[in-house]
């Protein structure tokens, strides 16, 4: 294992030392692991997300004025704990109640539930949204459901935005809850990652082969193939999220990330097959970002996510907004 | 209830001796959870079980607790904060449940604790909606809870009722072998997580019968 690190045991404690040492408008709380922004937010409803960690910029990367209000950070790829929440709600909730944005893992979505258990008995309003897009999972009542990925960036900026505005908590949830139900993902690994607590890769993948599907903590995806050209790759994505909704006839946000160890360039390369893949089904990209924005620490390959968007989410999504790894119109 | 022998009440001693040997036996059993957790899910079990239990232990060490209630709730609160994931949140709430549910004062007898272990239990279905059958520690506890009903309705010492939910525990953790995992990470593997007996299960199989042990006087 190469990387830079001074040691596994520390380095979610170190690196958070990093964002506060890098970013003196986000406040750290050590103890417990919690990255608050120091943007305003009286009177207003304010955002909490977190998970494990190994997903940066997701989510201490998108806590700044016009997204979250604070995230918590979990030990790589183990979710954050009910006291790291309660904390996070008690140091941003100014009256206006909190929402929790979650991600569609059992560890996750226990914890939070428990945190919003805690937080009424301190008197502090919550409501939960939970993010579930993998179209490589069958959505059954016979798993956990759905793996919450890339959508989740989306609910955080367009939910951020109205909660901005000083729309309600209920209103802010349902605008949560409607683009998790209108975004799609699903992803590619061309390597394994490695958890720096483990110091070898998470799974075997020869040097000619790829998984289709793969999960952001390495969950084993649909299929395993013969590693392909990027337009095959591109096709394939397109294909598995468009087959599972319709995406023709509104304008779509569409969002490729690398999961942390694919260049620019290359994600770009796909970028452009995602792009044909996409006008020849007839389907009109309104916005896009490309970039590293939900990772799986050093794992080769990338997540697309399609947002089947209108006129009013791609308002919210254009409005301002300030963090460290998303910031336009300021 | 006539005879009232130290044996037939849980005591806070006897508590306190059973979550230290399941310390004991975390920690040597880690590797064997780890394995098992490994094979369908993310291969933290035994590591987050242990870090759990030993800082449970520090806990009664720095503040003993004066009530059962606060002894479950203390312990509880530990499980939920130390160990994490789906883990911590569903055994820290068996225990805030039973704590819930303790009589007040510093010891019950044994149909009292089957019926805290029972209110625990129901706790943890109510949070993961597990059902049995679906390759979880539900599947070692649901078992166990029935075997303590049996032997308490029959009058059975608790040091038996004790030893007859263990070895069901035991069984109904083996027993999830065969299944396929219907929550949780393992889920993700659909009919590949047959063949593998659910980690949770075997951490709850191992709690039970250090209960047993302890209240038949053993120590870590």
């Amino acid at each position: 294992m190469k990387k830079l690190i001074n040691s596994a045991e520390n380095v979610l404690a170190d690196a958070l030392r990093g964002v506060a040492a890098a970013h003196p408008e986000l406040t750290v709380d050590y103890e417990n692991r919690v990255v608050i922004s120091n943007a305003p937010r009286e009177g207003r409803v304010a955002l909490i997300s977190g998970g494990g960690s190994g997903h940066e910029p997701l989510h201490s990367g998108f806590v700044g004025a016009g997204m979250l209000d604070a995230a918590c950070a979990g030990e790589v790829f183990t979710s954050p704990t009910p006291d790291q929440m309660l904390a996070a709600a008690q140091a941003v909730d100014s009256g206006a109640g909190v929402l929790f944005i979650v991600k569609n893992y059992t560890g996750d979505v226990l914890n939070f539930e428990m945190a919003a258990e805690l937080a009424a008995d301190e008197g502090i309003a919550s409501e939960s949204v939970i993010v579930a897009d993998d179209v490589a999972v069958k959505d059954s009542t016979w798993t956990a459901g759905r793996r919450g990925v890339g959508t989740t960036l989306l609910v955080e900026k367009i939910a951020g935005a109205a909660a901005a505005e000083g729309k309600s908590l209920a209103e802010v949830k349902a605008v949560a809850e409607h683009v998790a139900s209108q975004g799609r993902s699903m992803g590619v690994a061309l390597t394994s990652c490695t958890v720096p607590a483990v110091g070898h890769p998470s799974f075997d993948l020869p040097e000619d082969e790829m998984e289709m599907g793969v999960g952001i903590h390495g969950e084993p995806g649909r299929t395993r193939v013969p590693l392909a050209p990027a337009r095959d790759i591109a096709r394939d994505l397109v294909e598995a999220i468009t087959g599972d909704l319709d995406f023709t006839g509104a304008p779509v946000i569409a969002l490729l990330t690398g999961l942390g160890g694919t260049p620019l360039i290359e994600l770009y390369v796909t970028y452009a097959d995602i792009a044909d893949a996409l006008a020849e089904k007839g389907i009109t990209v309104a916005r896009s970002l490309v970039g590293d924005y939900v990772t799986s620490l050093d794992m080769a390959g990338c997540s697309l996510t399609l947002l089947r968007a209108d006129d009013e989410l791609l308002r919210l999504w254009d409005a301002p907004v300030n963090t460290s790894a998303l910031r336009w119109g300021v | 209830m006539a005879d009232a022998a130290t044996t037939d009440v849980v005591t806070l001693e006897i508590l306190d001796r059973w979550v230290r040997l399941g310390a004991a036996r975390l920690d040597a059993e880690a590797e064997r959870l780890t394995a098992l957790d490994s094979a369908i899910g993310d291969a933290d079990h035994g590591t987050n079980m242990h870090r759990g239990f030993a800082a449970i232990v520090a806990k009664l060490d720095a503040a003993p607790p004066q009530t059962l209630a606060e002894f479950f709730k203390a312990v509880g609160m530990t499980l939920v904060s130390k160990v994490g994931g789906a883990s911590g949140s569903l055994y820290g709430t068996l225990f805030l449940d039973m704590g819930k549910n303790a009589p007040d004062g510093t010891s019950m007898s044994a149909a009292e604790w089957n019926r805290v272990l029972a209110a625990g239990v129901a706790g943890v279905v109510g949070r993961g909606h597990a059902e049995p059958g679906d390759k979880t520690m539900i599947d070692a506890f649901t078992p166990a809870v029935a075997a303590l009903d049996d032997a308490v309705a029959h009058g059975a010492s608790l040091a038996d009722a004790a030893a007859a939910a263990a070895t069901a525990a035991e069984r109904g953790s083996a027993d999830t072998e065969p299944l396929v995992a219907r929550k949780g990470r393992a889920s993700y593997l659909g009919e590949r997580s047959v063949g593998h007996i659910d980690p949770g299960s075997a951490s709850t199989a191992l709690l039970l019968r250090a209960f047993a042990d302890a209240l038949a006087g053993e120590a870590a």
